[in-house]
């Protein structure tokens, strides 16, 4: 299987990615978890001011093939969600990095990040669990 | 095809309602008048019996078709349980005369009574509630049983352990009872890894959730030092009986030490199935839960009086209606009669032996992730398909309904990707069932030598292949006339 990475980017095991800007991150999920998904056909709009934990239960995600919850790369406070997904959810599929990404979040501790995966590091896990 | 509102004609009936008596009108309240057109279509009786014969004949059932969907044993449902089920006598009770005057509803009391006997004697459990409706409602209900326990007993629990090969319905159900679930994976053998479930055991866990055998169709060898490990921690373990036919008369949930289990007697014990059901959910409990089972439930006087208990001292309280799916339930205790004892340990033998059988004869064809004697289901994956002519288990479904078979169940269980969970059940013969190994061993075949074929397929449905995403994504629900 082909699995395209970020640059840039860190990564969970449970295949979430987090672009991080200043104070906030940018979260989605890999190209690795689109292509297992396949046809994605629904993201639960999460509460807008919601603090999360990370790698904590974060919003649930729905594909013709399974319903999979999505965990939160780091811990923070949910600023925004992409409501260009509502109408069209497989912007998740087409463009997993960049125009798929699903929630902002306003990090409560940015330390966390020594908690996430390199681009090296996830190319190695994603690859080794094929 | 076209659906019935487009084969209506104006002004054809099927029935003579007759002449509307003069002045009805107006006794009608006018708020009870209809007001708009009642947007029925108006065909006649021949019209309405063609086309739902027709749309019969197009459907998969098991009446029609080899139905080897994993995880939901879709045995036949013989007919003798409808011919008793469709009996006046039954057809014809109302659920309420049971709490007005039980004497004129002893045999449907008796129905209740002896399933729930021979339900717990075939689980070695001590207390039964057939109110669940099915299998998911029977699982709350078991956890809610759970709960009720260690509330009992001054505990509070936080967790609940699921093995994550799971149903999806364990989570859910251990987290609408108020727990938080630890998914824990199962190791290279399919079973729940031991080393991670001592790890993560604490006083703080409800329960352990354990589907024996498991949703890989296997069976946990080390099931009785999961059970040893939950007494430690005053956890209780439950059982998702989703696969009991596997060890009908075998083994007994309550002797391995489970205190609870949910039967799907649609599933083991052969009622109809899915959206032709309804469904049945029964929980038994072991002896330290029969008193927080929901009420009512159907007990016995020394003189052989059936009537309704109540006096159940910390019952949940009622889980549904009355006594849950009475027809079904009465379909089920004439499907166990009619086998006995024997009859039952011969389900679960030819349903083992079926399963094996596919495995070792497609073994040469599909990956088998976990390669050892299976249950009653063994689960194959397409990745060799995918990698040799990029055919994914949703094309080799799609191949198999061409060829005559409803698919086995795909992308599940989630631990293995690409896969093909095969239940074959014992109600198959084995021309049957070389038939459809013929079938997979020519789409494994077709598959490399021509991928084209099996990714168009089906080629002789009335519809091919309906966009499922779209299916999804533009969920409609209405129907525009």
């Amino acid at each position: 299987m082909d699995i395209s990475v970020q640059e840039g980017y860190y990564y969970t095991n449970e295949h979430e990615w987090a672009k991080i800007e200043g104070g906030t991150a940018r979260i989605g999920i890999t190209d690795y978890a689109q292509q297992k998904l396949g046809d994605i056909t629904y993201v639960e709009p999460p509460e807008i001011g919601k603090e999360v934990e990370q790698f904590e239960f974060l919003t649930g995600i729905e594909s013709v093939k399974a319903a999979s919850d999505i965990y939160a790369p780091l811990s923070g406070r949910i600023t925004a969600f992409n409501d260009a997904l509502e109408q069209s959810p497989e912007l998740i599929n087409k463009s997993p990095y960049e125009d798929g990404w699903i929630v902002e979040i306003e990090l409560s501790d940015p330390k966390e990040v020594k908690n996430l995966m390199s681009v090296k590091a996830y190319k190695e896990y994603a690859g080794g669990l094929e | 095809m076209k659906h019935i509102f487009e084969k209506s004609v104006p002004g054809r009936t099927g029935v003579d309602a007759g002449p509307v008596k003069q002045g009805t009108e107006e006794k009608l309240h006018s708020r009870l008048r209809r007001k708009t057109e009642s947007l029925l279509p108006e065909v006649s009786e021949l019209d309405v019996v063609r086309h739902y014969v027709r749309l019969s004949q197009l459907n998969f059932s098991v009446d029609t078709h080899f139905y080897p969907l994993g995880s939901c044993t879709m045995k036949y449902n013989p007919k003798v349980n409808e011919t008793v089920a469709a009996l006046p006598g039954f057809a014809g009770l109302h659920p309420l005369m049971a709490y007005l005057d039980d004497s004129a509803v002893q045999g449907a009391l008796d129905v209740i009574y002896e399933l729930s006997s021979l339900l717990a004697e075939i689980t070695g459990m001590k207390g039964v509630t057939t109110q669940p409706y099915a299998g998911a409602h029977g699982e709350l209900t078991g956890i809610l049983l759970m709960a009720a326990y260690h509330r009992n007993r001054g505990k509070s629990k936080k967790y609940v352990i699921v093995p994550d090969e799971a149903h999806g319905t364990n989570p859910a159900s251990a987290a609408m009872a108020g727990y938080s679930v630890i998914s824990i994976p199962v190791n290279r053998d399919g079973s729940i890894d031991r080393t991670l479930l001592k790890e993560k055991m604490n006083d703080e866990v409800a329960g352990i959730m354990l589907t024996l055998p498991n949703t890989l169709g296997i069976f946990s060898r080390e099931i009785r030092e999961i059970a040893e490990m939950a007494r430690e921690h005053d956890a209780l373990l439950y059982n998702d009986g989703a696969n009991l036919n596997a060890i009908l008369g075998k083994t007994r949930p309550g002797d391995i030490g489970f205190d609870i289990v949910h039967m799907n007697l649609h599933k083991t014990f052969s009622t109809p199935h899915g959206s032709g059901g309804p469904g049945g959910g029964v929980v038994a409990v072991s002896e330290r839960l029969t008193g927080f089972l929901p009420t009512p439930v159907v007990g016995r006087s020394a003189e052989g009086r059936y009537y309704l208990d109540f006096n159940v001292k910390n019952s949940i309280g009622s889980v549904a209606s009355f006594f849950g799916n009475f027809a079904i339930l009465l379909r089920a205790l004439v499907y166990i009669t009619m086998l006995g004892r024997e009859g039952l340990i011969d389900v679960s033998e030819k349903a083992v032996l079926n399963a094996n059988y596919i495995r070792v004869k497609l073994k040469e064809y599909y990956d088998l992730p976990y390669d050892r004697t299976c249950m009653h289901e063994c689960v194959f994956s397409a990745k060799r398909q995918v990698q040799k002519g990029g055919i994914h288990a949703i094309d080799i479904a799609k191949a198999l309904i061409e060829r005559g078979f409803h698919p086995p169940t795909i992308y599940f269980p989630l631990v293995v990707s690409e896969a093909l969970m095969i239940e074959p059940t014992e109600t198959e013969s084995k021309e049957t069932i070389d038939e459809f190994i013929q079938a997979m061993i020519e789409i494994a075949r077709l598959a490399e030598t021509d991928p084209e074929r099996i990714r168009s397929a089906p080629g002789n449905t009335p519809v091919s292949r309906p966009d499922e995403a779209k299916a999804g994504r533009e969920l409609k629900l209405t129907c525009n006339l």
